[in-house]
């Protein structure tokens, strides 16, 4: 690792003004991505910014049909929350699912979907489910969010509060896992909303997605063979040691048959 | 940096520098030795360690960011020589060979108890233990050990 | 038998420690005033170095030394050896190009040696490292284990053309061709043995020191076998003499071949403490263990079966490529040639068997011995091929598996392949482990699983292997440049407690449990007042260390044969003591009687004697202690059936292993607990190298499987609870009679595994790592 300067605000406000005064700054949530990065000298931040020290970004309320998850709650925490269980079980099931249980008690919200990683599980729920990300300065809604491999809307300075879930009346994330690291090859996450069907795959290609075409298929019926003649396009998806282009769009189609069934 | 914070019941207050990870603290500063560090990706969960009681990475964690903390290593559990019942109950079961993953594996086993109480079936354990690698036992000996020591810490 | 004895699964000795986190690994060892190491390592698969400019490096913060080739080569020291010759086909030796420990000129792999850094702190070590300019001029590089010989390939060693290492045919060519022209079907299989990372937990470290006031140079490293490298390092690599060489393993967690040989980090180590007159630390990390620690496997074959029209094996022919990596390992050679071919009878009776093996170099890291070593690639195809020669026949693999067995009144058997089996019950083993399967209700077990959508499948694996090496006559007149004997020593301190020295090394086996049971047994010393010392050429004896599976079966009987001479010398003692004659004493559960009498004396009491020998018999030494050493008369051949059974989603090619049952024969158990971890351990390795585990090197020699992000290991979730049963038969030829465990696992389970595979999808074959993708095209091509 290269050295660094150090800061845990007690604020958002003391945060964004650390990041927004470092050379090249960067936020730590949980850390379970960036401290391996910068263990492999691949990240050389000037300053790294703690969030860990502001209780404000933690927690999880329920208003009415909103679910609302503070950016540094962790992955264990949403897992474990009896009101998310109740309301949205599928995103406490996708978030029980993530890397393992000492990731998990590291591991949050807001870090996943900043990092934005194109194997990550939360970017799927947050498409899927209509999210919304609070920032300290505005709100983006969830499929605008996630614009390329590793990159979001987020602003240079900008930092996540926290996300909004709307409640489904049925969802369910069905994982592929890689073997070695247990990130998703594929995974599917589909919602059925009183508006319409939804759906998103992570995995699959450089960044999560909205999946409308799945969501086109199963506005004619939510069950899994709506999707029988469903094919993903082979040329979209990514290809690696582990799963070839053909393989993830086969997979991104049972997955997503597994899912819908799971709703029922 | 200046840290203060509980290692094993003992009041610590270190200097450190912002990019020494919390394994890299306690084994080389305060030369606990018994956390080990088995891969550079947060996979094989020899570096297990309790923090505020729950299991975590120490490889994937700045030792700055345990200032305040109470930090638990494998030194922590026994009392002199008698073992902790999931420390036992890895010997009972020969839940252990070389012995390099072991620490993670009972601080793991610890983790699983606080989440699943004392009564963990089978598929559980194999499910918890995903972040733990082992490459002398083949887990079986393990799974036994963790139930039998979580069964042992209900009693 | 004592309670703690033989048979008896004691709780280890050594878990307390490692439970209280006071193991004390290379790594856990501080010493005043030490530096710490970083290696500079080639990013390139093949180029050359046309400078190296190390001013920034060496003027950095903390900086100690920074030493390339050049410096190591003015020393006079390296390069790395290999110790076992094979006679290629044209008569010569196999080629054995330069292996610097440092590079000199040129680099063969991503990961190899070009220079190291030493530095106050490890962070200091490594940005330091960053600021050596190395100047590199790339080459094509060769990465595929089937293409490096192929005509128009880059040259890698100018001493070796086309990249062949050796050639070595084995067996009567002719009289196989003939056997093959008349044969009723001739089945084949083509397949590859997928290289693996052997990933021990630990990985590797080396600590040196030098005290230039004894001109001694002690080294603390991840090692499996001290001695071997006290004496290659002294002798071969001019680090210093032998005498003046001090080599300790301590804690070594695991090694399953990879901490048997001698590593470039460590000579430079031992070599670079000395030069900066300071304690000199380095300890890989995981990716650097994944490039530079010797890897295993990497065969592509073709082996074919010539069969009469009753399904017996007529002749077998096996034709393979191995892959040796970018220079020899300290014991490359062998792994693919006499560990391999001579284990390609099986447990079966064909009478003809010819091989070619084509060793040859490519720019990825050094392959050497991994649990198993050459058994498991020799096991899988022939296991492999039996299935396919199965179903050519229309048979029932355990029928044609039956058909074909050396039948268990053929012992001791000479097979065609150089072995000679001391003995089995191949048949016994198979009958349990059906029994124990299950195997007659497969059919509804299979029908059910078709109800969920899941095909089932069975897959049988009937393995011998052979281990316990090596009887040091064989290995000389195979072109091995060592002894594999094994030493003891077994001392009784005055107040009656055992000291047992051993020249094997534990690291995980458990060998300081083991051996005190033997010797619990065999002296009637109490468990706890025994002690088992390995690991320091400082305290013991020479010893050759441990891998093989042969820690028992020959380290254990050189301790048995110490025993020995104590009860024998101490039966003089006795009989002096109780005024009776040495012939009329008897010992057993560790009292000398008189026979006929009532009189008897505790071993312990004649130990006191011996040093304290105020009346004491005429010409016998006092003391109390003595040492032996066993070289074994043949090899161990353990041997079983393993059976799995798997569920394929046939919808995503996953694969679950539902059922697992494993009867081996291990001779007698000495630690029945102990042996089932081994077992445990070994089916698992072998779960990871038929599902998940593969190293993959892209077109430019890049590992792109080098950390556990890419590289599957196997985990808890992966392995189903196993059946484990033995059906032991006793070797005549060890004293103890026991066999080696410690790799039947990974060598019968990969064939079982894919076997089941193959059967669950109708396929003929599919590569491992099976992995969803590869099982679920597969099913796709098998519909």
């Amino acid at each position: 690792m290269y050295e660094f300067s150090y800061h845990r605000p007690a604020s958002v406000a003391e945060a964004a003004e650390l990041i927004a005064n470092a050379a090249d700054g960067k936020l730590v949530a949980g850390g379970q991505t960036l401290l391996p990065t910068m263990k492999h000298r691949l990240a050389s931040p000037s300053d790294v910014i703690d969030l860990g020290g502001i209780a404000e970004l933690s927690g999880i309320v329920v208003n009415g049909n909103i679910v609302t998850i503070g950016a540094m709650t962790t992955h264990a925490e949403v897992a474990a929350s009896s009101e998310v269980r109740e309301a949205i079980p599928a995103l406490a099931a996708l978030a029980d699912n993530i890397g393992d249980p000492a990731v998990r008690n590291r591991g949050t919200l807001g870090g996943s979907i900043a990092n934005n990683d194109p194997a990550a599980d939360y970017p799927a729920a947050v498409i899927a489910l209509g999210g919304t990300v609070r920032t300290n300065r505005r709100e983006i809604a969830g499929e605008d969010f996630f614009t390329g491999m590793f990159e979001t809307a987020l602003e240079e300075d900008e930092i996540i509060v926290a996300v909004d879930f709307p409640r489904p009346e049925a969802a369910s994330y069905m994982k592929f896992e890689n073997p070695a690291s247990r990130y998703a090859i594929v995974g599917v996450f589909v919602a059925r909303t009183a508006a319409k069907p939804r759906a998103a795959v992570t995995g699959a290609t450089a960044c999560a997605h909205r999946a409308f075409r799945i969501e086109e298929s199963l506005q004619a019926g939510f069950g899994s063979s709506a999707l029988d003649g469903f094919e993903a396009p082979v040329d979209k998806m990514n290809s690696d040691i582990h799963a070839s282009a053909e393989y993830r769009a086969h997979l991104v189609k049972i997955m997503a048959q597994r899912a819908v069934a799971a709703c029922a | 940096m200046k840290i203060d914070l509980t290692v094993n019941g003992r009041a610590v207050a270190e200097e450190v520098e912002p990019r020494t990870l919390l394994v890299e603290f306690l084994r080389e500063q305060l030369r606990l030795t018994g956390t080990h560090v088995g891969c550079d990706t947060s996979q094989c969960g020899a570096c297990v360690v309790m923090i505020d009681g729950k299991s975590v990475k120490s490889c994937t964690m700045l030792a700055v960011m345990a200032d305040g903390c109470d930090v638990t290593t494998i030194e922590g559990l026994a009392s002199g020589a008698e073992l902790h019942p999931m420390q036992q109950a890895f010997m009972d079961n020969h839940g252990l060979q070389c012995g390099f993953c072991t620490p993670g594996m009972v601080m793991s086993g610890l983790d699983i108890v606080n989440r699943h109480g004392n009564e963990p079936d089978d598929a559980t354990v194999r499910r918890e233990l995903s972040g733990n690698i082992c490459r002398c036992t083949g887990y079986q000996n393990i799974v036994k050990a963790i139930r039998a020591g979580a069964r042992a810490m209900g009693e | 038998m004592q309670e703690n004895g033989i048979g008896a699964s004691v709780r280890r000795k050594e878990d307390q420690r490692f439970l209280l986190g006071k193991g004390r690994y290379t790594d856990d060892i501080n010493v005043e005033g030490q530096t710490y190491a970083c290696f500079v390592r080639s990013p390139h698969a093949h180029a050359e170095i046309e400078g190296i400019d190390a001013s920034a490096a060496t003027a950095a913060p903390g900086v100690v030394a920074v030493l390339t080739g050049d410096d190591l080569a003015a020393d006079g020291i390296g390069p790395l050896i290999c110790g076992v010759t094979v006679t290629s086909d044209d008569g010569q030796p196999h080629r054995a190009p330069a292996h610097p420990a440092l590079a000199q000129g040129k680099v063969n792999y991503v990961g190899d040696h070009v220079a190291i850094v030493i530095a106050e702190s490890l962070t200091q070590a490594r940005d330091a490292a960053e600021l050596v300019e190395v100047n590199y001029r790339p080459l094509p590089a060769v990465a595929s284990t089937a293409d490096a010989a192929n005509d128009g390939q880059q040259q890698i060693h100018e001493e070796a053309p086309n990249n062949i290492c050796f050639n070595w045919p084995f067996g009567d060519k002719a009289a196989n061709d003939e056997a093959f022209a008349g044969a009723h079907k001739v089945s084949s299989i083509d397949l590859v043995n997928n290289r693996m990372v052997t990933n021990p937990m630990e990985p590797r470290a080396a600590l040196g020191e030098y005290n230039s006031g004894t001109e001694e140079i002690t080294l603390h490293l991840t090692t499996q076998n001290p001695h071997v490298h006290r004496l290659v390092l002294a002798a071969f690599n001019q680090l210093a003499p032998e005498h003046k060489l001090r080599v300790v393993g301590p804690d070594v967690g695991g090694g399953f071949g990879a901490k048997i040989f001698i590593y470039a980090e460590e000579l430079v180590v031992g070599w670079a403490c000395r030069k900066v007159n300071r304690p000199v630390k380095w300890t890989a990390d995981r990716t650097e263990a994944f490039l530079s620690d010797a890897h295993g496997r990497d065969h592509v074959t073709r082996a074919e079966m010539a069969l009469d029209e009753n399904g017996k094996f007529l002749a077998m022919r096996v034709i393979t490529t191995a892959n040796l990596g970018a220079y020899l390992s300290t014991f490359a050679t062998m792994v693919p040639s006499y560990l391999y071919a001579f284990l390609f009878a099986g447990q079966y009776t064909t009478p003809l068997i010819y091989s070619e093996v084509k060793a040859v170099f490519t720019n990825t890291s050094p392959v050497d011995a991994s649990r198993g070593a050459g058994r498991p690639e020799a096991t899988y195809l022939l296991e492999r091929l039996v299935d396919v020669c199965a179903a050519d026949m229309g048979l029932d693999p355990a029928e044609i598996r039956r058909r074909n067995f050396i039948p268990k009144d053929a012992f001791p058997y000479q097979t065609p392949v150089v072995q000679c089996y001391d003995s089995g019950d191949y048949e016994a083993a198979l009958d349990q482990a059906m029994e124990l399967a299950d195997y007659a209700g497969f059919d509804a077990r299979a029908e059910e699983a078709r109800g969920r959508g899941k095909l089932r499948g069975i897959g049988f694996s009937s393995y011998v292997e052979a281990c316990g090496i090596a009887p040091s006559a064989a290995v000389g007149q195979l072109g091995g440049g060592v002894g594999l004997w094994e030493s003891a020593q077994v001392r009784f301190n005055p107040t009656g407690n055992v000291q047992v020295f051993t020249g094997t090394h534990s690291h995980g086996q458990g060998h300081e449990t083991t051996f005190a049971q033997l010797v619990c047994d065999q002296l009637g010393v109490p468990f706890e007042n025994i002690e088992v010392i390995h690991g320091d050429t400082a305290k013991t004896q020479f010893g050759m260390g441990t891998y093989g599976s042969r820690s028992l079966a020959v380290g254990g009987v050189a301790i048995a044969k110490a025993c020995d001479k104590l009860i024998a010398k101490g039966k003089k003692i006795a009989a002096h003591a109780m005024e009776a004659a040495e012939g009329d004493i008897e010992f057993a559960g560790g009292n000398y009687t008189v026979a006929g009498t009532d009189k008897a004396m505790n071993i312990a009491e004649v130990a006191f004697n011996a040093y304290v020998p105020h009346s004491y018999p005429e010409g016998v030494e006092p003391g109390f202690d003595e040492n032996a050493f066993f070289d074994p008369m043949n090899f161990s051949f353990p041997a079983g059936t393993h059976i799995c059974e798997v569920e394929v989603d046939p919808a995503t090619g996953e694969v679950e292993i539902v059922d697992y049952t494993a009867v081996d024969d291990f001779g007698k158990l000495v630690n029945p607990m102990i042996v089932e971890g081994q077992v445990h351990g070994g089916i698992v390795h072998g779960i990871g190298q038929a599902l998940l585990e593969g190293c993959h090197y892209d077109k430019d020699g890049q590992l792109v499987t080098a950390s556990y992000m890419d590289y599957a290991m196997p985990r808890a979730d992966n392995a189903p609870e196993f059946k484990i049963d033995y059906a032991p038969t006793d070797p005549p030829h060890n004293p103890l009679g026991v066999k080696g465990c410690g790799e039947a696992g990974a060598i019968g389970a990969p064939p079982a595994i894919i076997n089941a595979i193959a059967n669950a999808i109708g396929a003929k074959h599919v590569e491992m790592p099976a992995t969803p993708e590869t099982v679920w095209r597969a099913c796709q091509s098998a519909n």
